[in-house]
């Protein structure tokens, strides 16, 4: 009989991580036990404050203890790992404030009070007339946290998919709880969820080939076996290509990411911009990792093909943004362009392409929540106000919330003194230092196009005059209030003082292998 | 002592544009005033600036604070840095003087629009644009400027927003601005790849030892930018529409400022031009096109505001040409930026007085008579017309004879396109001048034309002063040449006539304008003729500038977005979702799930695993 080998356990390491999802589970606990006017209360504090704890962890962990593979190699504690999963806990919070929100919409927060209710219905009207919420939301996005903060340190494939589907099941259900809405909301979960469970297993077929190829699925025996090889094998390309894939899809690129526009209009809108900010962010992490990491030795491989979708998603994502009525739309497609730019810095494949991308998830992210937090807050008597034309004269009756929103259109834009411009620039020189100079033109194009789309909605808040149907603007709660503030303030200082950070993802950009 | 100066000029105005936008309504009873406060602070501090400069020898004039260091991505390091030389000094005292003037000028014209707030606050934030444009010790803090000229000028045209024509000429100046931006981004990258660094003096000095194909590469990207921003031919359509905006903006933006922004990128870029004959080729056919294209334009046009700016384009041509000549031109371009600065600033406040007080006509073919109604609005008028037509003394002479004898010391093809230009200016605008203060009264039934109030008429005489003056000053013992030479260098050559000649061609040139535009224009109608010659009906359509534009960088562009969303839409989604409208009831939001579009979805995604799967494996065996 083999003796049973005890993994030993960095449980500091790991901290940030358990604390998020044993705070999930205690979620669970308290919706069973809490009696129902406390829950909604005691929910927050509790995500809040782990969330809170489980961001000082990551500082505290990064300043003490040593890199290298931690639970038994599942996982990896990097530089690159641990600045994501600060991020994804900082838009997390920023994304849960904005959540939080019982303000803006007259009937509560921003999901459906009983989302087991039939939508339109006698048992829906009673639902929202005692003001009943589903406070399931909070546990759920703790858990979909977790496997966001699992996903970006993943070391080998089958942690990165449990990794993935821990963050995609919750995702699936938070899409759906939109309080308006709720068939659209319906469909783009069902959506979702039949065009995530197919990247899934693609994903999982390409580890299975891995597998195959390599006798193991950690990362490290895999970019042994590939640097070892003499001549490249169909088995470990179709991998490559399959893996690649299922990442790609997660990040919204063309042509994987069609769900991207309809799940994002869809969703309640502060999941919209969890989804924008946070999983995009722990996707393009994940996908750094993998194609660095185990498949660094194919780079000759993977490059022409990231080069490819990067472009087509600039250019579509940027286009079709152009052609669109409805705002989350549009930020959507936006959305996806954005994916395209932070491609060319993958693309780029070295330590000088993985700190620029880093920068410019901070950049994107922090910016994207600020303005799906906006788009919260502009409503008509039904609910916000997704179409562009509502959206007329906005500047003339809330000066503040136009000028914040047109500071973040002004980053996407790439304008200087905003992050997105030094976001954009990183990625750029990254590129051309690697020898990307067409893929950098195709991405000023891109950019120049997008440009023309920010400020067309720039216009239409000052410049036109408002119609019958005009939105108003909800007064926000301080939450919604401190998370768009802290979006748009990011947006600001990183623009005009980027320095301290780009130290910051420098010192970082390392992968350990 | 400079640092704290260089700042207070820089964020004087910024200050000013940042209260005044955000502050809100608080700030309307007092805003314009802080408007006019903060750019007369800034005055103050350029011209204490430029009493330091004097004050030094010409070798330790030019002085360069680091603020802090920008960014630093990989070997790049750009410093937020400020730079203030004999070039950027001028600019800044263009800048700040003429700004000023233009402010308080405004304070009348925009008296009754409710807004007027939020116009000078604009307006500040367009000069602090302006002023870290040409302040900028790098190319990258250039291109912040060079933004935020574009987003302020953006802001200004489309200030009447509710006229369309405002929205659409806004729009239209900036995506043609952007078509020059894009020049500008590649020109820096293609600096950070080739030189490893965008700051002026990195640049220059790198250039040097750059393969022959860098400098022109470079001088071309250069070229596209400056076209964008200094309307020169094949980018020049925005500005005509460009006058939608309020007539101290034209004056501001589209005649002293922004416009000249170009000519500075060209000049400043001088190390670069210089090393490329070919690129230097390549701005003197764009400026002599443009000083042809903006005189026929202004000559045909009725819209008394578009013809000036057919003469800015023209006149910002001679600029961008002499840029092209080397180091013979590089003096006279900025010594005519300076004077046109003035008189042009000068004429379009004439214009906007007389509109002013003609209800906001500007059709020329409704004014006539008015140098008895408004007589200083006339006298002031009359002043410009003199400097720009070029009669000796008003700045304008000493300016474009310059440019006109350093041209015909290149080659006489540009000389004779200068002489030509030089005979239609005189010929338009003495077309403008007989048609609106002279010859019979073809007023509308209701209109009063009265006298500015003197708000209005101090600044244009302090302007009017300026065109008067300042070209003699700038001559006297060749203070501009001494004065520039040391940063753009500058080489005498004598042109291959005799200098009697020279004049003698150029007067008669004139003179001819002048007697053509004043015997065609002694009894104008009051309707456009429709009857005309094939050349003034192009010219009324701008050349058909918008057609080729439309050709070259619109149709293509819509096309592509409307093959994309129908590919998106159709092919990729399905036919049924092009039927089925977003905002349809419940029933047909269920339908379409059942419709298949999540297995369309589906389809693409295995259809673009399946490519990247080929992709890889081709690349195997290729």
């Amino acid at each position: 009989m083999t003796p049973i080998s005890v993994v030993d356990i960095d449980y500091v390491a790991l901290a940030p991580v358990i604390i998020v999802l044993v705070a999930a589970v205690i979620g669970v606990l308290l919706e069973a036990f809490l009696p129902e006017a406390a829950r909604r209360s005691g929910q927050l504090l509790l995500t809040g404050s782990a969330v809170a704890l489980a961001f000082l962890t990551v500082l505290i962990v990064a300043a003490s203890r040593p890199f290298g593979p931690i639970a038994g190699g599942s996982l990896m504690l990097d530089g690159p790992g641990l600045f994501l999963q600060g991020l994804i806990l900082l838009t997390s919070g920023t994304a849960i404030l904005i959540m939080a929100d019982r303000r803006v919409d007259p009937g509560g927060d921003a999901f459906a009070g009983r989302v087991s209710t039939l939508p339109g219905g006698e048992e829906e009207r009673e639902v929202s007339r005692r003001g009943l919420m589903q406070t399931e939301v909070w546990p759920l996005m703790l858990f979909c946290i977790g496997g966001l903060l699992l996903f970006v340190t993943s070391n080998d494939l089958l942690t990165l998919f449990i990794a993935l589907e821990i963050l995609s099941l919750p995702l699936y259900l938070l899409v759906g709880m939109a309080r308006r809405r709720r068939l659209l909301s319906q469909e783009a979960a069902l959506k979702y969820f039949l065009m995530g469970a197919l990247a899934s297993a693609i994903l999982l077929f390409g580890s299975a080939l891995a597998y195959a190829y390599a006798g193991t699925i950690e990362f490290a025996g895999i970019a042994e076996r590939i640097s070892e090889r003499t001549t490249a094998n169909t088995l470990v390309i179709a991998a490559v290509a399959l893996i690649l894939v299922g990442l790609l899809f997660k990040i919204g690129a063309v042509p994987f990411g069609q769900w991207v526009p309809d799940v994002y209009q869809g969703a309640p809108t502060p999941v919209t911009g969890f989804m924008a900010a946070a999983v995009k962010v722990a996707a393009v992490g994940a996908l750094l990792r993998v194609l660095y990491v185990p498949f660094g030795g194919m780079r000759w491989e993977w490059e022409p093909v990231l080069w490819i979708v990067a472009s087509l998603t600039m250019l579509i994502g940027s286009l079709v943004a152009l052609a669109q009525s409805d705002i989350k739309r549009m930020l959507a497609y936006s959305s996806i362009a954005n994916a395209g730019f932070i491609l060319i810095g993958v693309a780029a494949a070295d330590q000088v392409g993985l700190s620029s991308v880093l920068f410019y998830l901070l950049a994107y992210s922090v910016a994207t929540l600020a303005a799906f937090g906006i788009v919260t807050m502009v409503r008509v008597p039904t609910g916000e106000a997704t179409s562009l034309e509502q959206w007329a004269g906005i500047g003339r009756r809330s000066p503040l919330l136009a000028t914040a929103f047109s500071l973040i259109l002004l980053s996407f834009a790439g304008i200087p003194l905003t992050a997105g411009f030094i976001a954009k620039f990183g990625v750029f020189t990254a590129a051309i230092t690697a020898g990307a100079l067409p893929l950098v033109i195709v991405g000023i194009v891109a950019s120049a196009i997008a440009a023309a789309l920010y400020v067309r909605i720039i216009v239409r808040m000052y410049f036109t005059d408002p119609v019958s149907a005009s939105a108003g603007v909800a007064s926000p709660s301080p939450l919604t209030v401190a998370g768009v503030g802290l979006g748009v303030a990011l947006t600001v200082i990183l623009g005009v003082f980027p320095q301290p950070v780009l130290n910051l993802v420098e010192q970082t950009s390392i992968f350990v292998r | 002592m400079t640092t704290t100066l260089l700042l207070l000029v820089l964020l004087a105005p910024a200050l000013g544009a940042a209260v005044l936008l955000l502050g809100g309504r608080r700030t309307n009873a007092w805003g314009p005033l802080a408007a006019i406060g903060v750019m007369g602070a800034a005055t103050a501090g350029a011209l204490a600036l430029f009493g330091a400069m004097l004050t030094r020898p010409a070798a330790e004039r030019p002085v360069g604070v680091l603020l802090y260091e920008w960014l630093a991505v990989g070997d790049l390091r750009v410093p937020f840095g400020l730079y203030l030389d004999q070039l950027s000094m001028s600019f800044v005292l263009l800048i700040t003087i003429v700004g000023t003037l233009i402010h308080v000028y405004s304070l009348g014209y925009m008296a009754h629009d409710p807004d007027r707030r939020l116009f000078f606050g604009y307006l500040n934030l367009f000069v602090a644009a302006m002023l870290l444009l040409v302040l900028a010790d790098n190319y990258l803090l250039l291109y912040v400027g060079w933004e935020g000229v574009g987003l302020a000028s953006y802001l200004l045209i489309g200030f009447y927003r509710r006229r369309a024509s405002a929205a659409t000429a806004a729009k239209k100046a900036f995506l043609i601005n952007r078509v020059g931006d894009f020049g500008l981004s590649v020109a820096i990258m293609v600096m950070f790849t080739m030189i490893g660094a965008v700051t002026f003096s990195a640049v220059d000095a790198g250039i040097v030892a750059m393969p022959g194909w860098v400098p022109l590469v470079l001088g071309l990207l250069l070229l596209l930018a400056a076209a964008g921003k200094s309307a020169q031919f094949p980018l020049q359509a925005w500005l005509f529409d460009a006058m939608e905006g309020p007539t101290p903006v034209s004056a501001l933006i589209h005649a002293a400022t922004m416009v000249t922004a170009g000519v500075y990128l060209i000049v400043r870029s001088a190390a670069i031009y210089d090393l490329s004959e070919t690129a230097r080729t390549a701005v003197i056919v764009v400026g002599g096109i443009s000083i042809l294209f903006g005189a026929i334009v202004g000559s045909a046009r009725d819209d008394i505001k578009k013809a000036l700016a057919g003469s800015t384009m023209s006149q910002i041509g001679y600029m961008v040409l002499a840029a092209g000549l080397g180091p013979i031109g590089y003096v006279f371009a900025i010594f005519h930026l300076l004077t046109h600065g003035f008189f042009k600033a000068n004429l379009f406040l004439g214009a906007g007085s007389v509109m002013h007080g003609m209800n906001d006509e500007v059709n020329m073919r409704r004014y006539g008579g008015l140098a008895w109604v408004m007589r200083l609005t006339f006298i002031t008028f009359l002043i410009g017309y003199l400097a720009i037509i070029g009669v000796p003394p008003f700045a304008g002479f000493y300016s474009k004879d310059s440019i006109i004898e350093a041209a015909l010391a290149h080659s006489w093809t540009a000389g004779i396109v200068a002489w030509l230009g030089a005979g239609l200016t005189a010929m338009y605008m003495t077309r403008m001048v007989m048609m609106t203060f002279l010859t019979k009264r073809r007023w509308q039934p209701d209109a009063h034309p009265h006298e500015s109030p003197p708000v209005m008429i101090i600044p244009m005489a302090l302007l009017a002063l300026g065109s008067a003056v300042l070209g003699y000053l700038l001559v006297m013992n060749d203070a501009f040449e001494h004065w520039l030479e040391p940063v753009t260098g500058f080489v005498h050559e004598d042109p291959p006539l005799a200098m009697p000649i020279v004049y003698g061609i150029t007067f008669g040139v004139v003179g001819l304008g002048v007697l053509i535009g004043v015997l065609a224009n002694l009894h104008p109608a009051a309707e456009a003729p429709t009857r005309v010659n094939p050349l003034v009906r192009a010219a009324r359509a701008d050349l058909y500038g918008d057609a080729i534009n439309e050709g070259l960088f619109m149709r293509p562009g819509q096309v592509l977005t409307a093959a994309t969303v129908i590919t998106d839409r159709r092919i990729v989604d399905g036919a049924v979702m092009a039927v089925a409208d977003l905002s349809t009831g419940a029933g047909d939001q269920l339908r379409r799930v059942e419709n298949g579009f999540v297995r369309s979805y589906s389809l693409a995604l295995v259809a673009g695993a399946v490519i990247v799967l080929a992709a890889l494996l081709l690349l195997r065996i290729a």
